[in-house]
């Protein structure tokens, strides 16, 4: 195994690539007690429409999610349940593009690790099984829906995008999923949950040859082909100007979305840039903030982030406001005049340093560090590079980055309303 | 660990560690919590948290925190038994992380004592403006909590559960109080809390302690301390003669079916096991019979409360689903309570709440958390000694602490189409 360091973070990662293709690293953490293994394919809730041995296949919306609830039943039983009898917290997600499985523990680190990489990477489905978990994923589903949050978000995305995979929520729809079979299932794990579409990452005081040996031994000795997906043609204009939706809310909320050109190269710089100019713009210490503050137009749930996911690239805005149109209109002329006037040159310096310190921050979880490591390996960069990133950025970069993106034609508006009004 | 009084009815905890890229450092006035001052207090901070003397405005205040690597100071408002817990926890770079050897620990007390001691105000209060604005921002956070509907039930289980006890109130109070509070009344108010209420002081980071009590002392020089005025130590919940049921209709998708149970055992750990049994894991009893086994549910969890003697449970279900979730529940306690386990279940629930105490330390919010609420109630244990207990705690003692839980209060949220 090779080990990188990284002095300014005084951090180390130990790297090994398989011959089955499966991507090894080791952050070690002395002093701490857990233990954490973070275990992740390049398969989420965009990748919908692939090709799988020379055909195309159109699967159900939420099927990535629902293979991630499914993947736990092993022959013998339950893995939840055996990583719990060790004393292991485990879990799941399913994001976008990656699903991940993840566990942490104080004991037993290597036996846990043998329970994750194997149930993982064995399927065990059966009809049963699969219609048992309708009732489950449905009521996941029912509270997402009542959840104003991800009604804001869901709804921006799908006014924003009009071919792209994005529009397409992660859980899928009671509907949707009521189409998933044990035979779709299966096929979705051999395309994805292959060794060369996957990744392992531990975090904490562990023997790195230790855990390379753990997934040389479980994990099957060869890796698959790759698979080609397809995330939809889209067009540069948005799919819809505006939408709302009356919740049971105690005042309006909403997200205003700006579509930004797809990230084609500088994956790590345009990722800390977009989120530097979603500061200067827009953060806790910009001229906008402060003002729309001071005059009670936005509370302290108000910000926004940059976002990058196969394909496509966005930027948004949103919180509790009374007045949302009013808002959106004054986040894009604050934009033109950051173009216009040029951003203020010791204020870029101060957000800088600020934003460099939260990165910092983010190194005291291990599970932002397994991820962080992880969607950097699937868009080939490497995260821990962020301080040379950060001293090389400029208040030119980010007057182009809001000129570029920051545009009326560029945006939707997506607000919830509360019943009754 | 070391707790030191460093003056009159103000405590200090420090929590040395050299393993986090942060230092936390967090200052708590503790108070009784009472429906009369609860939104008084939780506003408090939220003005302070406003403008300083030397930096009047949140634009001075955010330029000086960007400028000291992005420092964070946040204001808090936490429960902690029957007690509400209001102030600020800062957390900045690490020294040996900051470029140039910059110190970080001093220039943030500093901040953090300003922004306790020396608000910035108008004639003898609060400036006006910040005051108002931060009272229509405390009633809509009020508010805003229908808007999750899972923390909505949780709180309004509580309310019903408990009315009428201090542990029934609101952290941030309730509207109708939040909508009276005065200028003049709150800027009195700061005045007693800061003289009289108890504070908790916390630091974790690589700093000695000398250094830290240095800067704390330099930091809170001019806090005008008269007397301590006592911490409440929770009374048990009395349990109700007849199950109390609460039913409550919103436009909604999803039910939220909440129990609340009574429990007199003063068995604290044998508690703890019971309830992580019962539903306090991903390999509890509810979560492998209502959602695994009957497919009921996404989520159906329990929690112990154990200053007040109570469990409760949090589940979201279809409105119709609402006898079967209710009966599986009661049938999974009456599980616990008989004895009813597989060989593994017992150790599966030791080993939870013995991780979850041997990962403690390795959180700083989550030590912080800890030890407020230990300090708050009165307690003295640290994580190894809570895992002892655990250790030394046998089935038969769990057995027995359970079966001293008696159903309580429902409260059930249900749509408005389900409204018969």
């Amino acid at each position: 195994m090779n080990q990188r360091f990284y002095t300014r973070l005084g951090e180390s990662v130990w790297q090994e690539r398989l011959p089955n293709g499966l991507e090894i690293r080791v952050v070690p953490k002395p002093g701490f007690a857990k233990k954490y293994a973070f275990f992740a394919t390049r398969y989420g809730g965009m990748d919908t429409r692939f090709q799988l041995e020379g055909r195309w296949l159109d699967t159900p919306a939420g099927i990535a999610h629902y293979l991630e609830h499914k993947m736990f039943d092993t022959k013998e039983g339950n893995a939840l349940q055996r990583l719990a009898q060790n004393g292991a917290e485990p879990n799941a997600f399913t994001a976008n593009a990656m699903t991940g499985y993840y566990f942490s523990s104080t004991e037993h680190f290597i036996e846990n690790l043998e329970i994750l990489l194997s149930f993982v990477s064995v399927p065990y489905f059966t009809d049963g099984s699969v219609a048992k978990e309708q009732g489950i994923i449905g009521q996941e589903i029912r509270m997402i829906e009542d959840s104003p949050d991800w009604q804001l978000y869901t709804r921006m995305m799908k006014a924003l995008y009009s071919a792209s995979t994005a529009r397409t929520s992660i859980a899928g729809t009671v509907e949707s999923i009521s189409h998933i079979t044990a035979q779709t299932l299966y096929d979705c794990h051999k395309a994805f949950y292959t060794p060369s579409n996957m990744i392992l990452t531990v975090v904490g005081d562990v023997d790195p040859i230790m855990v390379a040996d753990t997934a040389r031994h479980i994990l099957p000795q060869e890796g698959g082909p790759a698979v080609p997906r397809d995330y939809g043609a889209e067009p540069e204009t948005v799919a819809e100007k505006e939408t709302s939706l009356a919740m049971e809310v105690s005042m309006p909320q909403f997200l205003v979305g700006f579509k930004c050109r797809p990230v084609e190269k500088d994956y790590l710089r345009t990722v800390i840039l977009g989120g530097i100019a979603c500061d200067v713009l827009l953060g806790d210490s910009s001229p906008l903030y402060l003002r729309l503050y001071g005059e009670g137009k936005i509370n302290a749930s108000f910000g926004g982030d940059f976002e990058v996911l196969p394909g496509i690239a966005c930027f948004y805005a949103g919180g509790d406001c009374k007045d949302p149109r009013a808002v959106a209109a004054e986040i894009q002329e604050e934009a033109r005049r950051l173009a216009r006037e040029g951003v203020d040159g010791e204020f870029f310096q101060q957000v800088r340093k600020a934003a460099f310190g939260a990165q910092l921050r983010s190194l005291n979880s291990f599970e932002s560090i397994a991820v962080s490591l992880t969607e950097g390996y699937f868009n080939g960069y490497d995260p821990l590079r962020f301080p040379q990133v950060f001293d090389s950025l400029t208040k030119e970069d980010v007057e182009a980055f809001l000129r570029e993106n920051i545009a009326e034609e560029r945006s939707a508006l997506s607000e919830i309303v509360p019943k009754g009004t | 660990m070391t707790r030191t009084k460093l003056a009159e009815g103000i405590y200090f905890t420090y929590l040395p560690a050299r393993k986090f890229k942060t230092s936390l450092l967090s200052a708590q006035f503790v108070t009784p919590l009472d429906e009369e001052t609860a939104s008084a207090n939780a506003l408090i901070p939220a003005v302070l948290r406003r403008g300083t003397v030397a930096c009047p405005d949140l634009g001075a205040l955010a330029a000086r925190l960007d400028r000291l690597y992005g420092a964070r100071i946040d204001c808090t408002v936490r429960k902690k038994g029957e007690n509400q817990c209001v102030g600020f926890v800062a957390s900045f770079i690490d020294d040996s992380y900051v470029p140039d050897g910059e110190r970080l620990l001093e220039p943030v007390s500093a901040l953090l004592g300003e922004l306790i001691c020396d608000p910035a105000t108008e004639g003898g209060r609060f400036v006006p403006a910040y005051f108002e604005s931060e009272k229509l921002n405390l009633i809509d956070a009020i508010r805003s909590l229908i808007n999750d509907k899972r923390d909505y039930a949780d709180r309004r289980l509580l309310q019903e559960l408990c009315a009428g006890e201090a542990y029934g109130v609101s952290r941030l109070g309730e509207e109708r109080s939040a909508g009276k509070l005065q200028a003049k009344k709150l800027f009195e108010q700061y005045r007693r809390l800061i003289g009289s209420a108890r504070l908790e002081l916390f630091y974790n980071g690589s700093a000695d302690q000398e250094r830290v009590e240095q800067a704390l002392r330099s930091a809170l020089a001019t806090l005008p301390r008269r007397e301590e005025r006592p911490v409440s130590a929770s009374r048990p919940h009395p349990a109700r003669k007849e199950i109390r049921t609460v039913t409550e209709e919103l436009d909604v998708t999803q039910g939220k079916l909440g129990m609340g149970f009574a429990c007199t055992s003063s068995d604290h750990a044998a508690m703890l096991l019971g309830n992580t049994l019962f539903g306090g894991s991903s390999n509890s009893k509810l979560f492998l019979n209502v959602r695994e086994k009957l497919s009921l549910c996404y989520y159906a969890s329990s929690a112990y409360h154990r200053q007040k003697g109570l469990i409760t449970v949090s589940s979201g279900i279809e409105f119709a689903d609402y006898r079967r979730a209710y009966d599986e529940i009661m049938a999974q306690l009456e599980a616990v309570q008989r004895g009813d386990l597989e060989d593994w279940e017992f150790q599966g629930a030791q080993s939870t709440l013995l991780n979850a105490y041997a990962s403690m330390g390795d959180s700083q919010g989550k030590l912080e958390n800890f030890y407020l609420g230990q300090a708050a109630t009165g307690q003295a244990e640290t994580p190894e000694d809570l895992a002892g207990q655990v250790r030394e705690a046998t089935q038969e003692r769990v057995f027995a602490a359970m079966k001293t839980v008696s159903l309580d209060t429902v409260y059930f949220l249900r749509g408005k189409e389900a409204a018969e």
